[in-house]
């Protein structure tokens, strides 16, 4: 088995012809996996389910595989009406990114993906999760290697493991609007100010450390957390997939870069390539158990 | 409405049951729980008189066990559910699936409520847990407005337990990796945020600064008192401002909205703050007691009593209270 490359939902909000331009170049680029959907805010609306359900089709048609990605935190009972909308559609397999969407789903007999915010820490869910239903889950972004480890040593048959391996981290998400709130807008007249953060809006410390951004509702990790220099360990734990999460510029190339990883091309001549592309720095620290925001070789017990 | 309060230790524990806790919530002295702190919490002979002390007295004993377990130290938590269930408490609140599903196998009797911890916020959400582990109760994160709790209930299978009092996350529990981003030790995986292994305080020319693993959350100026860096509550600087870019450090207190948490149908109150001292629980809990007896007999009549009013903003974080998401203002 080869390792596959997805791409992951767009965290941020975009222009609507951005979105569609970025998947026409997706449409060519070294991903197997194509996940879309809006995952952050339901206020974002410049694409719209059938918007999506269209780019999806298209996709398709170019070879690539697509899931569509649910709302990470359900709050309203609209969203939980565009939710069900999500689930019941027959074209493709859905990332369920909470609980609401895996209840939904599994009642309903689909199989489905679970996503980088949904926790699976132990095989005894992953065995529970996977009797109901499901086919691929994204190893939660605070685990590492020595957990995955333990993990792909107790998967279950047919569930496929994804890692996200690059990418600004998925942090935390609220009933508050920082974005907004930097703004001092209240979240009700965010006047959509996400726009034009398209790679979100940092957060200093008060002595200048590039800590945090703010993605509306969502908090990240300043730093692109980016696993590069252990691809070939992830291969030898039997990992199925790499996320490459899409930051504003130059995503393709990440893709090619992790993609020529795979080709066993030297991996110090590409990370130097993908350092460029990286907005502020790299962070690795989750995967290779330390804070997050470090950033090193694997640590051994 | 229940009144459920914290304990960290047993003076805190008899604090509660004495000022009118119906429940009180512990954890075990491990990372099997979400305030796993350094000279809190229970073992054997200490536990023991603790759920005696409480049940002697009519009162219910909940066992926190609502932290992530890996692989690696499965069988603690498993423990730690043995335990609770062999002492005989009235229920354990818990938050992974695997450890419900555990839990639910081998203690088929055993009430279980579904921890704050496993982040959910609709009711369908809650059917899944109903349906699999038939939880008996579920905790709602501090990120619903009124209307939405009100919203769950109505569609819950199950009654609802919210928040009343204390710290207040801004994040959705269970799903906050802020704190292992800076440490590498977060609620889900170690049971502390912004754990006080990773803290400094260093005194500055002009001040304080208070570090999280060398991270600067704060800086105080002379004068102005210092507060525990937890990371979502120090001031940022976003643009070209320096301010609370995610939240003051206030607490939460419901005392105003009493009237429509019962009309809406809230089941129980909790109080956070298990590692808080004796006379804070004690205090808090005298307050919550005599405001929920107050609300349930005539909730129109009811208003919060200014002595109430004072006495929780002197034990609250930065002495500021706020309703936090239950008011739309907030957001």
């Amino acid at each position: 088995m080869t390792m596959k490359l997805s791409l992951g939902p767009i965290q941020y909000f975009w222009e609507r012809q951005r979105v569609l331009d970025f998947y026409q170049q997706a449409a060519d680029s070294a991903a197997d996996i194509i996940y879309l959907g809006e995952v952050i805010c339901s206020k974002r609306r410049l694409v719209k389910l059938d918007d999506w359900l269209a780019i999806g089709k298209e996709l398709r048609q170019s070879g690539k595989e697509v899931v569509l990605s649910s709302l990470t935190l359900l709050e309203a009972a609209s969203e939980m009406s565009s939710l069900k909308k999500i689930c019941a559609n027959n074209e493709f397999m859905v990332e369920a990114n909470d609980i609401s969407a895996v209840h939904l789903l599994s009642s309903a007999g689909k199989d489905f993906v679970t996503g980088p915010s949904f926790n699976i820490y132990n095989a005894r869910s992953l065995q529970l999760l996977a009797a109901k239903g499901l086919k691929r889950w994204v190893l939660p972004v605070e685990l590492g290697l020595d957990t995955l480890k333990d993990l792909q040593e107790l998967r279950p048959q047919g569930v496929e493991t994804e890692v996200f391996a690059f990418g600004r981290l998925p942090l935390a998400y609220s009933a508050r609007c920082y974005t907004a709130r930097s703004h001092n807008l209240p979240k009700d007249d965010c006047q959509f100010k996400c726009i034009d953060y398209p790679d979100g809006r940092l957060l200093e410390t008060q002595e200048q450390q590039e800590f945090l951004v703010l993605n509306g509702i969502q908090t990240q990790s300043a730093l692109t957390h980016e696993v590069l220099q252990q691809v070939p360990e992830l291969i030898t734990l039997g990992v199925d997939i790499l996320r490459i999460s899409p930051q504003f510029n130059d995503t393709i190339q990440v893709l090619e870069i992790f993609n020529n990883s795979l080709l066993n091309n030297e991996l110090n001549d590409l990370y130097d390539n993908l350092l460029e592309i990286i907005p502020l720095g790299a962070c690795n620290g989750y995967l290779v158990e330390q804070a997050g925001m470090d950033h090193g070789p694997r640590q051994t017990a | 409405m229940e009144l459920v309060c914290p304990a960290g230790n047993l003076p805190s524990l008899k604090a509660a049951v004495d000022n009118g806790a119906d429940a009180v919530y512990v954890g075990f002295k491990d990372d099997t729980n979400a305030r796993h702190f350094a000279g809190l919490n229970f073992t054997g002979r200490t536990f023991e008189k603790a759920v005696r002390y409480a049940q002697d007295k009519g009162r219910k004993v909940f066992v926190a066990i609502n932290t992530y377990p890996q692989p690696k130290g499965f069988e603690r938590w498993q423990a730690a559910v043995d335990q609770a269930a062999e002492y005989g408490v009235n229920a354990l609140i818990l938050a992974d699936m695997g450890i419900l599903d555990y839990a639910a196998e081998r203690w088929p009797e055993l009430r279980l409520h579904l921890s704050v911890q496993a982040s959910v916020t609709s009711a369908e959400g809650i059917q899944f847990y109903h349906e699999n582990f038939g939880i008996r109760r579920v905790v709602l994160p501090r990120v619903l407005s009124v209307n939405q709790v009100a919203h769950a209930i109505t569609q819950s299978p199950v009654p609802v337990e919210v928040f009343g009092f204390g710290s207040l996350c801004v994040m959705v529990e269970g799903r906050c990796l802020l704190s292992s981003y800076a440490t590498g030790r977060s609620p889900n995986t170690y049971g502390a945020c912004s754990p006080a292994s990773h803290v400094r305080w260093e005194e500055t020319g002009d001040g304080t600064n208070t570090r999280l693993n060398g991270v600067l959350i704060d800086h105080y100026g002379e004068g102005e008192k210092a507060g525990y860096p937890t990371l979502c509550k120090g001031r940022f600087q976003v643009g070209d401002n320096t301010f609370y870019a995610l939240e003051e450090p206030t607490s939460l207190n419901t005392l105003s909205i009493l009237p429509k948490l019962w009309e809406i149908g809230v089941s129980a109150i909790k109080v956070e703050g298990r590692q808080r001292s004796p006379a804070y629980v004690g205090q808090v809990t005298a307050v919550m007691r005599a405001a929920i007896d107050d609300c349930m007999q005539d909730p129109q009549a009811y208003r919060p009593k200014e002595q109430w009013m004072k006495k929780l903003a002197t034990v609250s974080e930065g002495s500021q209270t706020t309703l936090g998401a239950y008011h739309r203002p907030w957001q």
